[in-house]
């Protein structure tokens, strides 16, 4: 038996509704009870142990790393929180059987409920700071779900939306909260937490802690400011409001505040914090509730009074007012959920909640009434029933406390008011609702609701009759481990009886009835008096502050982005530019200590045709085709650099690619226009070229500092095995097809990848082909030049020779695989560029794509082959051996991993460039449309 | 030595960027390969500067490193595919949108200074 089940049944039994709701409205509703009914019957099992002052403990490692366990503990208050939400969840149930129309969805409802009712469970019994926020936000995800349950209504979305943006801007807020207490005291446990409430309260940053955990609270329990979003909330089913609005949702701020009492109460900001904001909301709930004429709304308005009154008696830093709170936390949640379904009742047998039409409903459902006037008394604080007792204990706290200085009177005396107008709106729910004439316009003539619609009701009315009159045979016991739960040591002596005595609280009772009965006697000239004021809807007001949240965002967003890429990468480079110099700021020196390698006449040279056609290609940039003419430039001196500084595969390698990139740009740039105009403003340019000198500075220097910082390098492992281990004296070489190999066959991938993209674009190119030039003249129709045609052709036997060589000896000197593959492909280009396409086709009738994906498979298949011999993927086996006339020589697993990335090359570099050249003849690729 | 290489690579960022900021695709892709030169001197120059020293096992004294040499080989072919893919994409992009701005359509601010441009003229 395991403390997890209690919260993990309900959880598996949100699935339940949704699997029979197809088996009828009976099935469904017992199926959904079985799992809570369970997980009561389980914390039953476990109340026993509670109520012998023993506390349950159970954890499971969650992520330890980070200290978070499934942590679940069951005390006295967690038990009576278990008890209102897993016995009125039943009870909600049973009642939302008969309440839902056959239009709504049973399954879904349920299923939302179950999932309330589950984060409800799992916030009471949370050991853990953390493990209890997610349920708390997961009580406002599923409370959304549920409130707006009737999505097809306007005012449900809304108040839904309201609901989640208030409780869950309050959960973040307490998210904040939990993690500073977590940073005070090293822990998210809750234990630990409760146990070090001198150390929380005496740090630095108690009053922020305090102040974000009390705003997960207040929005939550509707306290003010936060209340608006409640009324609204009204526009869920019944059933909800029953639930959520009276026992659970509502009840998980004052929860909150009872758990953390211990820690969070007892100094002076919590006083002034919490009781003038449970003050305050206690009368402008009672006052508001008077007046309004929907029935939901005035319990809506009634329950933040309520809540406001419970905030008050914990906000007073009294043990016995925070055992009074505990008690109307029982008290208001047996009340006030019967009242609720009576509302429902009424709303479901009559078609209206208006109390300006509903009137003299008592001849049509006697019964009920008989229900909800009991409660509503109850509410009203009347004696022998539950409100009266917790009531008659709020007047006394309010006696007893004197924080206030001097001014302390106003307390009990702005008590005594909330509670003259809670009697009167509770004379108003009787009155107008069960007698004062007939009803006026219904929908349908009411009666009395299916038999089984008023268990629920009949229950929680017992309940409040039975705690009103026998207090400390039924809720005694209960009411002393909860409070001991709050208080953390003995709860105070106090008397669970109707009869103190004539004393003050009475008398306040007393004043309060007879204050409530004459506001109600007077009520016509209040509503006159209150119908001067112009009603603001909350709705409005939240929504004009989200709108122009919204408004204020899109206008960021339209500022940020405007759709122009360069305006996108002019701030990217900004933004680059700030974090790359900032650091730069702080370093004093940028010259390393490695020694520098003196200036000669040919690397000056070099460097001064790199630099000149580099900016050559800027100036010119308009006149595409001189800028490219000093662009293939640029990238010959970058080969040559390579060359200059021990590179020779680079310099190889950047040669010819420079060959390929410059045909392509050349190809490009005869479908592309070859002259621009002048576009970007002066302004932009200057702009433009200083965000990008800049960034030149910061780059330059960094390289700089690197070129002239010692060298500590890993590279000796690869220089000492390289002959050894990759059987090859080329390092570069054995480093790309033996240590990284694997790097290098994903890098072979993606360039086939990319090439096979290049195809599919090509493929598809609709575009016009230029037959003259930016300047009109038409473009040459000549055949090739002879001359060209005789040397290509003459040249290729010999260029593939030397690819073939460059292959075979990159192993031990300077060549390979992609080097001999980019020679290759150049040879086969130049026969392109000398004899057209159609020369070549019937030729050269290779497949490139085959090409590139055999190349793949071989190097990928020799890969896989060191399995077959029990070695790692990619495991190279060289071995020498002697031939005559040819002598010795080595054969490496390597080589054909290496002709596999010649292989991709040739058919990589081909596909592009063949292709991109068949553009420019009848012999363009076609695809169909829909390939 | 050092400094001119470094500031070479200076030279070759501010270009590329430069070109890369403008709003026709060819010259973005002329900056890109500009950039990619100095992207892959740079990384080259992670393994420090060194004369006849090329990574060939008993051809010279000290050798090179030879990792960075590994990296920037692979990075220059990758660099010449994914140039080729721009640059098709570039051409694409004309084909479908008949222009050869960056964003597909041509800017109407950039429409107006033209028009100003030319009554300057």
């Amino acid at each position: 038996m395991n403390l997890l089940w209690v919260v993990l049944l309900p959880l598996i039994g949100t699935l339940v509704p949704l699997f029979t709701e197809r088996f009828g409205r009976n099935i469904c509703t017992f199926s959904v009870a079985i799992l809570p009914a369970w997980s009561l019957i389980l914390v039953l099992m476990f109340a026993g142990d509670v109520f012998d002052g023993q506390d349950i403990r159970q954890s499971i490692d969650w992520i330890p790393a980070m200290g978070l366990d499934l942590s679940f503990r069951l005390d006295g208050l967690s038990l009576l929180f278990l008890l209102l939400i897993l016995g009125i969840g039943l009870l909600v149930i049973l009642y939302a059987r008969y309440y839902l129309s056959a239009k709504d969805s049973m399954g879904r409802f349920y299923a939302y409920l179950i999932l309330f009712m589950s984060a409800m469970v799992g916030i009471v019994i949370s050991n853990n700071l953390i493990q209890l926020w997610l349920f708390w936000e997961l009580t406002s995800i599923s409370s959304f779900l549920l409130i707006s349950f009737w999505s097809h209504k306007s005012e449900a979305r809304k108040g839904a939306r309201m609901a989640l943006t208030v409780t869950g801007a309050g959960g973040l807020a307490l998210l904040a909260g939990l993690l500073l207490i977590g940073n005070i005291v090293d822990s998210y446990d809750l234990d630990t937490v409760l146990a070090n409430g001198d150390l929380i309260r005496s740090h630095a940053t108690y009053p922020i802690a305090l102040i974000l955990v009390l705003l997960g609270a207040f929005t939550k329990s509707a306290q003010f400011p936060f209340h608006f979003w409640l009324p609204h909330a009204m526009s869920a089913p019944t059933p909800v409001s029953a639930y959520l609005h009276s026992a659970t949702m509502v009840k998980a701020g004052i929860f909150l505040m009872a758990r953390f009492y211990p820690v969070l109460a007892g100094t002076d900001l919590w006083f002034m914090i919490v009781s003038l904001t449970g003050l305050t909301t206690l009368l402008l709930g009672a006052y508001v509730a008077l007046f309004k004429h929907d029935l939901k709304g005035l319990l809506a308005y009634s329950t933040i009074s309520h809540l406001g009154l419970i905030t008050l008696l914990l906000g007073l830093n009294s043990e016995l007012a925070a055992v009074a709170a505990v008690f109307h936390i029982i008290n208001h949640a047996t009340f006030k959920a019967s009242l609720f379904m009576a509302a429902g009742i009424i709303d479901h047998e009559s078609g209206s909640r208006d109390m300006r039409k509903l009137n003299g409903l008592w001849k049509y459902m006697p019964y009920t009434a008989t229900l909800a006037i009991v409660a509503a008394l109850s509410m009203a604080g009347v004696p022998l029933l539950n409100g009266f007792l917790s009531k008659e204990m709020f007047f006394s706290e309010t006696l007893n406390q004197s924080m206030l200085g001097s001014l302390s009177w106003m307390i009990p005396l702005l008590a005594t008011v909330g509670a003259a107008f809670s009697v009167a709106y509770s004379l108003r729910f009787i009155h107008d609702v069960f007698f004062n004439g007939v009803p006026i316009d219904l929908p349908k003539t009411p009666k009395e609701p299916p038999r089984y619609m008023k268990v629920p009701v009949e229950i929680l009315v017992t309940l409040c009759l039975l705690v009103g009159i026998f207090p400390a045979y039924v809720v005694g016991d209960l009411l002393d481990v909860a409070s001991f739960a709050v208080l953390t040591h003995e709860v105070p002596i106090h008397s669970l009886a109707i009869w103190h005595g004539f004393n003050i609280p009475l008398f306040m009772s007393f004043l309060a009835m007879v204050g409530g009965a004459t506001i109600y006697y007077n009520r016509r000239h209040l509503f006159e008096f209150q119908s001067h004021f112009d009603e603001t809807d909350a709705k409005h007001i939240f929504e004009g502050i989200i709108q122009s949240i919204v408004k204020a965002s899109q206008q960021i967003i339209t500022t940020l982005e405007n759709g122009s890429l360069q305006r996108y990468i002019f701030l990217l480079l900004l933004f680059t530019l700030v974090m790359g110099a900032l650091p730069l700021l702080d370093l004093t020196q940028n010259t390393g200590s490695r020694p520098q390698i003196p200036v000669d006449g040919v690397t000056i040279t070099g460097a001064v045709l790199l630099i000149l056609s580099t900016i050559a290609t800027v100036i010119w940039y308009r006149q595409r085709f001189i800028a490219l003419i000093f662009l293939s430039v640029v990238g010959l001196i970058v080969s040559l650099t390579f060359a200059q500084f021990s590179a020779p595969d680079l310099a190889l390698t950047q040669l010819s690619v420079e060959i390929a990139t410059i045909i392509l740009l050349l190809l490009a740039l005869f479908f592309l226009p070859q002259n621009a105009h002048k576009e970007s403003s002066n302004r932009r340019l200057s702009g433009d070229l200083l965000v990008s000198g800049l960034i030149g500075c910061v780059i330059g220097t960094i390289c700089f500092a690197m070129l002239t910082t010692p060298l500590s390098t890993i590279s000796d492992f690869f220089i000492a095995n390289s002959k050894t281990g990759g059987g090859g004296t080329n390092v570069v070489n054995v480093i790309l097809v033996d240590f990284r190999g694997f790097d290098t066959l994903g890098e072979i991938t993606v360039l086939g990848i990319a090439a096979l993209g290049v195809y599919k674009l090509i493929a598809k190119m609709r575009i016009y082909m230029p037959t003259r030039d930016d300047k009109g003249r038409a473009w040459s129709n000549d055949p090739h030049p002879m001359m060209l045609e005789m040397v290509s052709q003459s040249l290729l036997p010999l260029a593939l020779l030397v690819s073939v060589y460059i292959f075979l000896r990159g192993h031990n000197v300077p060549g390979g695989g992609f080097i001999a593959g980019l020679i290759t492909s150049v040879a086969i280009i130049q026969q392109y560029i000398a004899h057209g396409v159609l020369w070549m086709k019937p030729r050269v009738n290779i497949d490139y794509q085959w090409l590139i994906a055999g190349g793949i498979l071989i190097a990928t298949a020799t890969g896989l082959g060191s399995w077959i011999f029990d070695k790692p993927f990619l495991s190279t086996w060289f071995d020498y051996f002697g031939l005559p006339w040819i002598g010795k020589f080595e054969l490496a697993s390597a080589m054909l991993f290496d002709l596999g990335v010649y292989l991709t090359v040739v058919g990589a570099v081909m596909l592009i460039l063949a292709n991109l050249g068949k553009l420019t003849t009848s012999e363009r690729i076609h695809i169909k449309e829909n390939d | 030595m050092e400094a001119i290489y470094a500031f070479c690579v200076g030279i070759l960022t501010t270009c590329g960027f430069f070109l890369v900021l403008r709003g026709r695709t060819f010259t973005v892709v002329m900056g890109l390969t500009l950039l990619s030169y100095a992207v892959n001197l740079f990384l080259f120059a992670s393994g420090r500067l060194k004369l006849d020293g090329a990574a060939v096992l008993g051809q010279s004294i000290e050798y090179s490193d030879p990792l960075p040499q590994a990296l920037v080989l692979t990075a220059i072919v990758i660099g010449f595919a994914m140039t080729a893919f721009v640059v098709i994409l570039a051409m694409r992009s004309r084909a479908d949108q008949g222009n050869d701005h960056v964003d597909g359509h041509i800017p109407v601010q950039s429409t107006k200074s033209r028009i100003s441009e030319k009554r300057h003229s």
